[in-house]
């Protein structure tokens, strides 16, 4: 099929570019690094400074901004086709702000919890902040029409951000929750990747196994089941994975809003409107703007960091009214 | 020998049922068409035979199974369904969408067959579609976008095919345009077509039977003589309807009507 033929060079177009990336990414920072630093980083056995910065700081971070890019991009394509809501993103359906709560209330309750409990409370905050909204949302008769899952989803994440941080003036631990919800990529390690790669690996994987079940989806729902979907039970495991995948996100960096909102945009325009294709050019897509937001982060105020977060915002600000104005091109 | 029947179905939301104890059968090979006022339950009805919702008590059967046992992607094989006015698929061709109807073949991540793109190919070429296969859906008007999804229930190779309101907001060319279709697959491809139109003279003309329906059950099923009647318009609609004969189709037509006054 020439359609499939024009999506490997797109993709591997897309890999390509990702990898040039992730280089630039490493060779810029605080740190005085070189090119060749890198490359000993990468592929030797030799020690230095630079090189254990770029080892056990860079290394890890940027390897964190490509999870989570990815991650986010993914949940926020697959909220998207299910929905059919141009407007579906994690951080605007509750999942952010609910992930956030949990992790304030579990900072508090047991200040001693490792890192895999933070993340496996992060999965149900996040499960729990968009049960709300699509509750919310699904009140009416006639389901869930865009906009009143938006404003579900304002209403939802204003008071569960209100919860953690009420939580965390409560018990005194503002600082320390503000530490892992504002906090970016800053201080990523090893220990931290090694919890979350494999969630976000299995959940993608999983995302890209259903992804011609969620084309059909986003199609109408009447006609998928026409089709002979079993769409309750594609549904019920999309969202699994989307709790997976952006409740990774925010164990790892915190508040992250815009990045599924824009990625499944920017996608579309370039591989159409098939979740085969959308999916995996998501990870990339996702990942490379993850990588350009924190190397400008890190980069543009040296040595102060910017947060990626705000640089994210900044970028996805005028592309969220875009959306807004065009009414979600692919979804008219 | 009827394959496709309900038996005493009653389909609702919580405590309102929409359908009441409705029993009915679709003969084999001929197009029904189900007619009614608004609200009456014609949509409702379609929706639960073709297990889109699901129904309260009574059962529908196929092929001596029950709908809702069975298989859904079996279902698939054996019966497809256009729902009213889908949303457009923005961004996909016209090849595309109709290859999605190849789904209930399919397994894993879908890759097309021969098979798939001869059927395809030939459910393009039937509904007269096969000029705009690369074409976007968006960029066609109603009517061709309306031939194109019914190709996409076509390639899913059905016995049975299901529509809901077929020519809503098509004018009266493009509405007869889909209707010949439909009477062709009927001839030429001996499909079963269950359908539900407003139009009461296109009822009678495309229609083998009809079914009329009012407030969840059935006032008159039957061959379009035995439900375009007087009595059965003034009993489902409301309405003195004056009953003459289609000069060209020889099939029974509403003239001119008038609401009943003072009941």
């Amino acid at each position: 099929m020439k359609s499939s033929i024009r999506f490997s060079i797109k993709f591997i177009i897309g890999l390509l570019l990702l990898f040039a990336i992730f280089i630039i990414a490493m060779i810029f920072g605080a740190a005085e690094t070189s090119l060749q630093d890198v490359w000993n980083a990468l592929f030797s056995n030799l020690k230095n400074d630079q090189i254990n910065i770029l080892r056990e700081i860079r290394f890890p971070r940027e390897i964190g901004a490509v999870v989570v890019g990815a991650a986010l991009a993914v949940s926020g394509a697959i909220m998207q086709g299910i929905t059919r809501n141009p407007l579906a993103d994690p951080g605007l359906l509750g999942l952010t702000s609910g992930a956030n709560a949990a992790l304030a209330v579990t900072l508090a309750f047991f200040p001693m919890v490792n890192y895999f409990g933070i993340t496996i409370a992060c999965f149900i905050g996040a499960a729990i902040g968009a049960i709300m909204v699509f509750s919310i949302g699904a009140m009416k008769k006639g389901g869930f029409s865009p906009l009143r899952i938006v404003l579900a989803g304002a209403a939802v994440s204003a008071f569960l951000y209100a919860i953690a941080d009420g939580v965390g003036i409560y018990f005194k631990i503002s600082k320390n929750v503000n530490m892992w919800t504002a906090g970016g990529l800053i201080g990523t390690n090893w220990s931290q990747l090694s919890i979350i790669i494999p969630f976000v690996c299995i959940g993608t994987l999983i995302a890209l196994l259903l992804s011609r079940q969620l084309t059909i989806l986003s199609l109408n729902e009447e006609v998928a089941v026409g089709l002979g979907q079993k769409t309750t039970l594609i549904k019920t495991i999309l969202f699994i994975v989307i709790i997976l995948l952006a409740g990774a996100s925010v164990a790892l960096v915190g508040n992250m809003a815009f990045i599924g909102l824009m990625v499944p945009h920017i996608v579309r325009a370039i591989v159409g409107t098939d979740y085969r294709a959308i999916i995996p050019m998501s990870v990339i897509a996702g990942a490379i703007l993850m990588l350009v937001a924190d190397t400008l982060g890190r980069t543009i105020n040296i040595p102060f960091e910017t947060p990626v977060a705000a640089i994210i915002a900044i970028m996805g600000l005028p592309f969220f009214l875009l959306v807004v104005r065009k009414g979600g091109g692919a979804f008219q | 020998m009827v394959r496709l029947y309900t038996d005493d179905l009653s389909i609702g939301y919580g405590e309102r049922l929409i359908v009441k104890d409705l029993s009915v059968q679709i003969p084999d090979q001929q197009i029904t068409t189900i007619i009614g006022p608004n609200g009456c339950g014609k949509s409702t009805l379609l929706k639960a035979i073709t297990r889109i919702i699901s129904h309260q008590s009574g059962s529908i059967v196929l092929d001596g199974k029950s709908v809702t046992k069975e298989n859904t992607k079996q279902l698939a094989k054996k019966m497809a369904i256009l729902p009213q006015t889908p949303e457009s698929a923005a961004g996909l061709t016209v090849g595309e969408l109709v290859s999605y109807g190849r789904f209930p073949y399919q397994t894993g991540f879908g890759r097309l067959t021969t098979k798939d793109y001869e059927v395809i190919d030939w459910a393009l070429q039937v509904t007269g579609t096969l000029d705009f296969k690369y074409f976007p859906v968006d960029a066609l008007s109603g009517g061709q976008r309306q031939r194109v999804w019914i190709a996409m229930a076509l390639a899913q190779e059905t016995e049975i095919i299901f529509l809901d309101e077929p020519t809503t907001y098509l004018d009266m060319a493009h509405q007869l345009e889909v209707l010949e279709l439909l009477q062709k697959l009927n001839k030429e491809e001996k499909r079963t077509i269950v359908m539900v139109l407003h139009d009461l003279n296109q009822a009678a003309r495309f229609a083998d039977n009809i079914i009329a329906l009012k407030a969840g059950q059935i006032v008159k099923a039957g061959s379009c003589e035995e439900v375009i009647s007087k009595e059965v318009l003034r009993d489902v609609f409301q309405i003195d309807a004056e009953i003459g004969v289609d000069p060209r189709t020889k099939k029974p037509m509403c003239i001119t009507y008038n609401l009943l006054k003072g009941e």
